[in-house]
């Protein structure tokens, strides 16, 4: 051991044999991935040493992998304290703006891994986006004919159906999109209490949405389901 | 943030875990890293991958978490020193599968080693990345991976593993 280390310390790294692992991951430029490949193809005794970079590199996402994912716990936390967070001043853009900016500088390389996570993602961003349409939309049209005096409105037929759902400490994120996805239902609201503000994707009756959350109460991942208010 | 989250929060938990090695801290320091997002969304300026800037958040909460740990009480100088004795690479030598060794010797190396080699392999940062989330130099970045790798070397070794490098 103290021989191995003693050996180890006295050798300088080449600057190729430095890039070796992110070679093997895959996020060297262009130029410098082709001086490595050159590199490998001739000498062997660093080829030996890019498979076993290879062999950490495998193991390490099977280590990472293997940790599983946090509860719905944390969501619930994090949107609870959102919700109490102070009002925002109005500033130079608007919530939509500045989560377009947001969102537009989001890197897709380290989502090519899990087609499931673009899915969620799908899923939450109709969400989102009908959380913002709702807060900066009413759900009715002004006439244009008319210029003074309060608007005249017509409703554009029934609104879809709603429901405060709560789901439980050990659902996550892959539970919940799948059940919003059975019931054709998207979170349009940030959890208040731990509960979630949901929407059908369309219009029911009393009797039937009361069956509807009937049933949702009774799934695994669900604490409570009720008609939103 | 709902789709923030659902797109970053299994990998920022991962990468949180790793550091502070508890599942409800973890929990804790990804609803932090977020509401932290969530204030600061108007400050973020596109000059790095939001991934990057979310793991950046996160090991800076993650090294304030630890430092707070009443019952740990070590200064972060003392405690990046520390190698996981739960993980001794010496119950290593009775396994018999290679792969199985190499991940409990991953997980026995010091936290700035395990970080290093998570960055790169599992969260594949650059090494231009991986100093903005570290902090560190770009060269500073590769010999310390370098050497975090003679390190996992030494303990495989030690482990009765050998794979022909060094």
């Amino acid at each position: 051991m103290m021989a191995l280390s003693k050996k180890m310390l006295e050798q300088e790294p080449s600057e190729i044999e430095l890039l070796l692992p992110w070679h093997a991951a895959g996020t060297l430029n262009t130029r410098d991935a082709r001086r490595v490949e050159e590199a490998l193809a001739r000498d062997p005794a660093l080829a030996k040493q890019y498979a076993a970079i290879r062999g950490e590199y495998e193991e390490t996402i099977h280590l990472n992998e293997s940790l599983g994912a946090p509860s719905a716990r944390a969501m619930q936390k994090l949107f609870a304290a959102i919700d109490a967070e102070p009002a925002r001043p109005v500033g130079s853009l608007p919530l939509s703006a500045r989560i377009a900016t947001f969102f537009s500088s989001l890197s897709p390389r380290t989502l090519a891994w899990s087609a499931s996570l673009g899915a969620i993602a799908l899923l939450l961003q109709a969400g989102i986006i009908g959380a913002v349409l709702m807060k900066t939309q009413p759900a009715t049209f002004e006439t244009a004919s008319l210029s003074v005096g309060a608007p005249i409105t017509r409703e554009l037929g029934a609104p879809p159906a709603r429901a405060l759902v709560r789901f439980t400490p050990e659902a996550r994120v892959a539970d919940i999109t799948a059940l919003l996805d059975s019931y054709q239902a998207s979170i349009i609201g940030d959890a208040k209490g731990g509960m979630f503000r949901l929407q059908f994707d369309k219009a029911m009756g009393r009797d039937e949405l009361a069956s509807l959350l009937g049933r949702m109460s009774r799934e695994k991942f669900v604490n409570l389901a009720v008609a939103a208010p | 943030m709902q789709v923030l989250y659902g797109r970053h929060h299994v990998r920022v938990y991962r990468f949180g875990l790793r550091l502070v090695r508890d599942e409800q801290a973890a929990e804790d320091l990804i609803s932090e890293v977020f509401l932290d997002v969530w204030r600061q969304a108007g400050k973020f300026e596109g000059r790095s991958a939001v991934s990057t800037w979310l793991l950046a958040i996160t090991r800076f909460k993650a090294l304030s978490a630890l430092r707070r740990r009443k019952d740990v009480g070590l200064d972060d100088e003392a405690a990046n020193a520390i190698e996981d004795s739960s993980d001794d690479p010496e119950i290593a030598v009775q396994k018999k599968d290679t792969s199985e060794a190499l991940r409990e010797c991953l997980t026995g190396l010091s936290p700035d080693h395990r970080e290093i080699v998570d960055l790169v392999y599992y969260h594949e940062k650059s090494v231009e990345e991986v100093a903005e989330i570290v902090g560190i130099p770009e060269n500073t970045v590769k010999t310390r991976l370098f050497y975090a790798r003679k390190k996992l070397a030494e303990l495989l070794k030690a482990a009765g593993v050998e794979r022909g490098w060094p």
